[in-house]
């Protein structure tokens, strides 16, 4: 995993409980800011599900459900990209076994990776500079 | 979100509104489930849904695969821009059903 690295201008930060309920205010900060930063109404639609769908994997997979662990978002501007940081402090995560299910297999769940992956034009865990938890890096070209 | 079930003969029309997302969907998921589970053909009225995730989708697969095992209709109407940009992104607005509005949907009943 690529150490983490901030460059660029911070768009805002925001430190929330891992619980379901906290998920709206979340995507109404995340369209705010990206809306801000220039993203036309349809890619801040794209990013803002893809943003609440990567804290779904964290409040599912990480915390496993424990709404007491914390998730802090970070958004950034570089240069033409918007790059947001996903940091959890739950016990890492097997990365090899995060991939995205066959969409053409029609079945419920799993489509979370796949919307990361599809809105995305990258995304992955990162090392943390602090040695804890996980931290999930996705970029979004938007100039 | 909320919801509202009207039924007509052996016709559900279920009209989601507002946010079906990951706090949300399990509501929709048993409401839908339990409309096809009575034997109901059903139709998910969309027009006033503002936004739907990954699990709010994996509801409406649930509830199709449902209907499909006992030959019951399933079908979607008046879905939003923002709702149908999902089932795009998951390669599923070919898979279900869509009728443009709740009345093509129904035949008017």
């Amino acid at each position: 995993m690529a150490p983490e690295r901030h460059e660029g201008t911070r768009l805002l930060q925001l430190r929330f409980r891992a619980h379901a309920r906290r998920l709206k205010e979340v995507r109404a900060a995340v369209q705010t800011a990206v809306t801000r930063a220039g993203c036309t109404p349809a890619c801040t639609r794209d990013i803002v599900l893809a943003v609440d769908e990567a804290c779904q994997n964290i409040i599912r997979h990480a915390y496993e459900g424990d709404t007491n662990g914390e998730i802090v978002l970070e958004i950034e501007r570089q240069d033409r990209d918007v790059v947001f940081w996903l940091r959890d402090f739950a016990p890492p995560v097997d990365v090899s076994k995060i991939k995205p299910r066959d969409i053409d297999d029609v079945r419920p769940g799993g489509l979370g990776t796949h919307f990361i992956r599809h809105v995305m034009d990258d995304s992955g865990f990162v090392t943390p500079e602090s040695g804890t938890g996980n931290l999930f890096r996705m970029s979004k070209r938007i100039g | 979100m909320t919801y509202e079930v009207r039924e007509s003969g052996n016709m559900a029309v279920v009209a989601l509104e507002g946010d079906v997302d990951l706090e949300k969907s399990p509501t929709a998921r048993k409401v839908l489930l339990e409309c096809v589970e009575r034997g109901r053909d059903v139709i998910v009225d969309m027009a006033s849904v503002t936004y739907i995730d990954s699990s709010g989708i994996a509801s409406l697969v649930e509830a199709l695969q449902a209907a499909r095992r006992q030959g019951t209709a399933f079908a979607l109407a008046a879905v939003s821009a923002s709702a149908r940009r999902v089932l795009e992104l998951a390669r599923l607005d070919t898979v279900f059903t869509i009728h443009p509005t709740v009345d093509a949907a129904t035949g008017g009943q």
